[in-house]
């Protein structure tokens, strides 16, 4: 089994608990205006590695794990491989490697059930609380989010839901509390991420020759950030 | 006196013999709770700080150097006695006779000091000059033994900064000594040891040389006496309380620091034997936390201002006026209680309470099993402060026991048994660039090293070249430890450590220290030699002073064993061929890859290299992967370094590691939380070494631009921290570039 992969971060200290081996693949199906990788989008980029090649190298990183720490797979959107992911996680679970899934949500939901059996813990990106926004901003669905979040509800598995702060697109509170009360309605959800919005991204941009849609919006502060944190806080 | 002095200790060995070791194992306390009982500086400790503060900017503005006494030799009491503040230090004592003016040493070497001063617009007095009109000096000493050959490696570049000009270092004396037995009970010791020599069957030329030392080391053991008594204190009986434990051990070093200009002069393992006595004070209830910490502050205060005067070349190799005043805190005892007590943690709490500095150097020494509040709380401290270094105390515990000390940055030696006879290093690119040049030096075309077949080819063979490697790494190390042997040969004749040594058991194991620079850089030329092709490059001399690489190759610094093996092998190689040529007193061998921050100037000496590098730019630092070549994150790189073998480089290997905070963790206790992970994982795969630096790069950039944004900025570099506005820009520029690990 082979799958594309953009790259590898030996140290993933913010894509789930302690640290983490995490996998980049390639290829979306979102378009996301804030994208940050927009370098993964197309699944015809990225090298080949085999569930193997993959598995020997995050083993490397097992003293680094402690009790908390493990492989997590992002992206690109992982699902979109799903065979390939869920051969992987069945192994690092042989492996009694903690395995956590950062995906968009989008997805083949028959592959994705296929993936949870062997995933510890899922980040899922929701990104917006409207379909009209979805469609928008990512041309994704909505719908198809929610039916991936009562997918994870239903095979029990735990759930943090990350949410991109961009100033004056998604940073009103009225906007981090529908996505909050939105969260805590799966019985698995156990905390909200709030995601600054940065443009480091514009770079990447630049040298693919595309557009950055946000290009003039804001980056979202530290203390912007810690307010809204704040008022999810004292829910 | 000795029994009031000793009360309430338990009894041991440590009573009949020299034995610090035996004193802290009978009487220490470990502790392993939270830090919540220290205490923040008192009104008076704020207030000296300040002052120290005051005068460290009024150093800065006078371009680096306060001021210069050039009309006295410094030594053990050559000054009367100076204060930073007298009605109010708890501890006393400093170099010279006024805070941060420093003293001249020309034992080391006379033009040195000549230098050092006009640089700094004075001049060395005629009176200094005239009491060494007749008399050697270590430099000289050297210079007149040294062969062409190793003038000629010095002038190229090949070695670089060798200890033949100034003060060796990294000796560090059992400071400790002088507070549990006083200084009369020492000497009586040395007297007793110099009897039995003399009693001895043939006097050869060791035995002969030995009686010599001791004498100097009574001598001076005399000396620091009256040093003492000059600022009111009597040592030549027992320390019988903790303040006066940490002023005799302070006298102590002091003596060292006044007698000694060497480049590192570091301070050993004092905060658990200083423990014994806050805390039998504290049980006494003569003493309050409170207090116990003011004393702690007041010592540290005092080892802030310990100064050398030293040139500007000197700064170029060693940037930002390093003493390397190390001290290592924290592991495990070989019964398996942990060495971390409550003063471990007053120590590390001076960077709180008098702000974060580059000096102490403080070391933790780190294992698996140290308790998990001393974690966090060192952790804490090093994304507060970036003051502190690790290093592995389950490696170093397995060869030296649990009362060993890292002199410098990462020279681990047992406390009082072990001395070392230091090295600089050597520029292993630069002779990857010879073999493939004949011998010549691949800048000056000059005939270096001896002639031999130039490479021909036009595209590099990995074989060919290994074999021309192979032939000159002998030479190399031949000349290499030829002049160390001279130059230790001439220190103990001319610059003897009379003071150090005379804290130190009168056998004492020797070590030598070679150091290796570059070994990145040298393992990804191979790699590109061996992976891709590399096309030579050469001018109308035949010279190669170029190289192209055509396709890609594995970089050090990835996890990937096909490059780090080269690195492995590279080391080995040099440690066997360093191993073959006999030293100076049957020292031991020892290898470090370390640079110090003289990776910059070996980079401007070396020409391009086969990895792609271009002539004259910097290499990593220590053992460091090169600048930006690490494509999988952090861990790849430390999982490359881990893979280097301590076995052979018992001097250290030191990596520098820099993260932005926000890669780290979302917030403070996560962050602190992953260091301790990080840590654990790097060092449980047998690694050494770590720097750890948690700050943005931004943060550097403001600081570059306006030195007023953050003026006590401290950074750690290979193996010490600096304050970064004592580097050159130079220097600073260097550090920018560097690898900070970022999420994705």
């Amino acid at each position: 089994m082979k799958g594309k992969i953009h790259s590898y971060q030996s140290l993933g200290a913010v894509d789930g608990p302690g640290l983490r081996f995490v996998i980049f693949m390639q290829g979306c199906p979102l378009r996301c205006a804030y994208c940050h990788n927009p370098d993964t989008w197309d699944i015809k980029g990225g090298e080949e590695y085999s569930v193997e090649q993959v598995v020997h190298k995050a083993l490397k990183y097992k003293p680094y794990f402690a009790r908390s720490g493990g492989v997590t797979v992002s992206g690109g959107e992982p699902l979109l491989q799903w065979e390939f992911v869920s051969e992987l996680f069945k192994i690092l679970h042989e492996n009694n490697i903690h395995t956590a899934l950062d995906t968009s949500g989008v997805g083949d939901i028959e592959g994705a059930k296929k993936v949870l059996e062997n995933t510890d813990l899922v980040l899922c990106d929701l990104k917006f609380s409207t379909e009209d926004d979805y469609v928008k901003y990512t041309k994704g669905s909505f719908a198809k989010v929610i039916e991936f979040l009562k997918l994870t509800e239903d095979m029990n598995i735990p759930l943090w839901i990350r949410h991109v702060v961009v100033p004056g697109l998604t940073d009103s509170e009225e906007n981090v509390l529908n996505i909050y009360n939105l969260s805590k309605q799966f019985s698995n959800f156990k905390k909200l991420e709030l995601l600054p919005f940065k443009k480091i991204c514009i770079s990447k941009y630049n040298s693919m020759g595309i557009d950055f849609p946000l290009k003039d919006y804001d980056e979202c502060t530290a203390s912007q950030i810690n307010k809204l944190k704040k008022l999810i806080d004292t829910i | 006196m000795k029994n009031e002095a000793w009360r309430n200790f338990k009894t041991g060995t440590w009573q009949d013999s020299i034995d610090i070791r035996n004193f802290i194992q009978t009487n220490y306390t470990p502790y392993e709770k939270e830090p919540d009982f220290l205490e923040k500086p008192t009104k008076r400790t704020s207030n000296l700080m300040a002052k120290l503060q005051g005068l460290m900017e009024l150093e800065k503005s006078f371009g680096g150097v306060l001021d210069i006494d050039t009309s006295h030799v410094s030594s053990l009491k050559s000054y009367k006695p100076g204060y930073l503040d007298k009605e109010n230090e708890i501890i006393v004592g400093i170099q010279t006779d006024r805070p941060l003016k420093r003293g001249v040493n020309p034992f080391g070497g006379l033009n040195m000091t000549r230098k050092a001063c006009e640089e700094y617009g004075y001049t060395l007095s005629e009176k200094v000059e005239d009491e060494f009109r007749y008399r050697t000096t270590h430099n000289d000493g050297v210079f007149r033994a040294y062969t062409e050959e190793i003038k000629t490696a010095r002038h190229t570049g090949i070695i670089t900064g060798l200890p033949d000009a100034y003060g060796r270092g990294r000796i560090i004396g059992d400071y400790r000594r002088v507070a549990l037995y006083g200084i009369d009970k020492l000497i009586e010791e040395k007297e007793k040891d110099k009897e039995l020599i003399g009693a001895s069957d043939s006097l050869n030329t060791d035995n002969i040389r030995l009686l010599e030392e001791l004498y100097q080391q009574i001598t001076f053991l005399g000396y620091l006496k009256e040093m003492a008594a000059m600022y009111g204190h009597d040592i030549s009986l027992p320390a019988i309380n903790a303040k006066q434990a940490v002023q005799w051990t302070y006298f102590a070093y002091l003596a060292a620091i006044k007698e000694q200009n060497g480049a590192a002069m570091s301070l050993g393992r004092v905060s658990t034997f200083l423990d014994i006595y806050f805390n039998r004070d504290l049980e006494e209830g003569t003493l309050t936390e409170q207090a116990a910490q003011e004393i702690m502050d007041d010592f540290v205060i005092h080892l802030r201002m310990a100064r050398h005067l030293r040139t500007p070349d000197y700064n170029e190799l060693f940037a930002g006026d390093p003493l390397w005043i190390t001290e290592v805190v924290g592991g495990m005892g070989l019964d398996g209680r942990t060495l971390v007590t409550k003063n471990s943690y007053r120590m590390l709490n001076t960077l709180y309470n008098l702000g974060m500095s580059p000096e102490p150097n403080i070391t933790i020494l780190w294992s698996k099993d140290l308790p998990l509040a001393f974690k966090q709380f060192a952790a804490k401290i090093s994304c507060d402060t970036n003051s502190i270094q690790y290093e592995n105390d389950d490696l170093m515990r397995q060869s030296l026991g649990d009362d060993y000390a890292i002199a410098c940055c990462v020279s681990a030696m047992t406390v009082g048994k072990d001395m070392q006879f230091f090295g600089a290093r050597v520029n292993l690119p630069k002779l990857l660039l010879m073999s493939l040049n004949g011998g010549k030096d691949e800048i000056t075309g000059i005939q270096a090293a001896p002639k031999h077949e130039a490479y021909t080819g036009e595209y590099l063979e990995y074989d060919k070249v290994c074999a021309l490697l192979d032939v000159y790494r002998q030479w190399l190390a031949k000349t290499y430890v030829n002049a160390m042997n001279t130059i230790h040969y001439m220190h103990d004749k001319y610059a003897y450590e009379k003071t150090q040594m005379a804290l130190h058991d009168t056998k004492v194991r020797r070590l030598m220290a070679f150091g290796i620079a570059g070994l990145s850089v040298l393992a990804d030329s191979l790699s590109a030699i061996k992976y891709a092709k590399v096309k030579c490059i050469r001018d109308e001399s035949g010279l190669i002073t170029d190289y192209e690489v055509e396709g890609q190759y594995p970089t050090f610094g990835n996890d990937d064993d096909r490059v780090d093996s080269l690195a492995v092998e590279q080391v080995k190689l040099f440690y066997e061929a360093l191993k073959k040529n006999p030293t100076y007193r049957d020292a031991a061998h020892t290898v470090s890859v370390l640079t110090i921050t003289s990776n910059v100037v070996y980079g401007k000496k070396t020409g391009s290299t086969p990895d792609g590098r271009k002539k004259g730019e910097p290499f990593a630092p220590g053992a460091n992967p090169m600048h930006n070549r690490e494509k999988n994150g952090a861990l790849a790189s430390l999982n490359s370094v881990a893979k280097l073998p301590y076995d052979m480089c018992k001097d250290g290997i030191s990596n520098t590691f820099s993260i932005v905070p926000q890669a780290l963790g979302h917030d403070e206790q996560t962050r602190h939380a992953n260091l301790i992970s990080i840590l654990d994982g790097y060092f449980i795969q047998n690694a050494h070494h770590l720097n750890v630096n948690v700050l943005n790069r931004e943060t550097l950039m403001e600081a570059y631009k306006d030195p007023n944004t953050h003026p006590n900025l401290t950074i750690r570099v290979s193996g010490y921290a600096v304050n970064f506005h004592k580097l050159s820009k130079e220097q600073q520029m260097e550090v920018i570039s560097r690898t900070f690990h970022e999420a994705m």
